[in-house]
């Protein structure tokens, strides 16, 4: 529906307060409609006019953060990332990301899912506890090496991906598309030296096997992460290690600073620092 | 806690090999016109007419790949079924039990299927 001919907009949203609702239910707000306006924006209106017990998570209001990851028209979004336009008119049915517990109206209960995040040690390892610490200088990395991570580096653990996974909605024991994304992201990093110890929960029954690869969690993602290929790149991985075929990287190296490489002669040399 | 990693490359070795192996069985008795391999069908005609099937009996090239066959389509098919099993989310202890019983039906069939085959194999050569 074009911006011209929207003058109001229907919202449908789940409710549900533990203290005082047995099980969610549906309710509706009109609010008149502004040009731009994001799923979000309509939100704030509602809590301003009608509902002001209305609750939902939400910072950025730029799709950075990731904390309005949320059901949009049956489809995991981001509230501040969606155009109301772009959901082709009609009624905005809002309800929390699926395959969590609700807290409250749209807050989903995403501490599981951090939990097993944090189980997968989603940062850097490396030996050298002391240039970590007290760092001489850059980790060298090539831009090949760069680009082996670099889009799943641009996960926001949203929640969107575990929302739309249907194996994360049915089995328990799956670790779900987020946490396995990112523990391919630093496994595939040069800087990381972690593989090993990553590999004692990701080689168990709680791995990336249980994936059927129904590609959902790529679809939905706000970012256009590809959380199931890299839960496939994973499971390669993991089964060239088993055959003993997976090449550990030594974790990269301090680069050398600009000052100790040889200059090429046919490269000037650089000014002297100003600062 | 190494164990899925373990079980999922074997499974994935055995899905290899049944394509491969389903593969030979196509050719040997479905494609038979298309790919003439006058080895397998050594008598002529249809691949299952009896001198075929006797001559394919004495191969012990046969055998083996009848053995092989059923335990990789055994493995794949029981990890599979056990997969399928362990997403209902069964308590522990029926998890384990689930292993054992497909364990001891997978292993009692191939034994089974082993036996008829070199039993098989025993009796063409003795035609």
């Amino acid at each position: 529906m074009s911006e011209k001919t929207l003058s109001e907009i229907t919202y449908r949203i789940r409710r549900f307060n533990p203290e005082r609702d047995s099980t969610p239910h549906w309710e509706e707000y009109r609010i008149p409609y502004s040009a731009g306006m994001t799923v979000l924006d309509g939100l704030w209106r509602i809590k301003e006019t009608h509902a002001p017990d209305l609750a939902w998570r939400s910072s950025c209001r730029m799709g950075v953060c990731g904390s309005c990851g949320m059901l949009v028209n049956g489809k995991a979004r981001l509230a501040c990332n969606t155009q109301v336009t772009e959901l082709g008119g009609g009624t905005v049915v809002v309800a929390p990301l699926p395959n969590f517990d609700i807290v409250r109206d749209l807050v989903p209960e995403l501490a599981p899912m951090f939990d097993t995040h944090r189980a997968l040690m989603p940062y850097v390892i490396r030996d050298d506890a002391q240039e970590q610490e007290h760092p001489t200088g850059e980790f060298w990395q090539s831009a090949h090496e760069l680009e082996q991570y670099l889009q799943f580096s641009y996960c926001i653990k949203c929640g969107c991906c575990m929302a739309a996974c249907p194996t994360y909605a049915t089995d328990a024991l799956y670790s779900g598309p987020m946490p396995l994304g990112q523990a391919h992201r630093y496994n595939s990093d040069t800087r990381d030296g972690g593989f090993s110890a990553r590999k004692r929960v990701l080689a168990g029954e709680a791995g990336p096997w249980r994936c059927h690869y129904a590609g959902e969690c790529s679809r939905v993602c706000p970012k256009g992460v590809d959380p199931a290929k890299a839960i496939q790149l994973m499971k390669r991985e993991l089964v060239l290690d088993y055959l003993r075929l997976h090449k550990e990287h030594c974790p990269a190296p301090v680069a050398k600073k600009p000052t100790e490489g040889k200059r090429r002669d046919n490269i000037p040399e650089a000014p002297p620092p100003t600062v | 806690m190494m164990r899925d990693q373990k079980l999922w490359t074997w499974h994935l070795a055995a899905g290899v090999v049944i394509l491969f192996l389903l593969g030979m069985h196509m050719t040997v008795m479905h494609l038979n016109v298309t790919v003439p391999l006058k080895g397998l069908n050594p008598a002529g005609g249809h691949p299952i007419d009896w001198a075929n099937v006797v001559a394919r009996g004495k191969s012990a090239f046969f055998m083996v790949t009848y053995v092989v066959l059923l335990g990789a389509a055994l493995f794949h098919g029981l990890y599979g079924f056990r997969n399928i099993l362990f997403e209902l989310n069964p308590a522990s202890w029926l998890k384990k039990a689930v292993s054992m019983v497909l364990l001891l039906c997978g292993l009692a069939l191939f034994v089974y299927g082993t036996w008829a085959a070199i039993a098989g194999f025993s009796l063409a050569k003795a035609m």
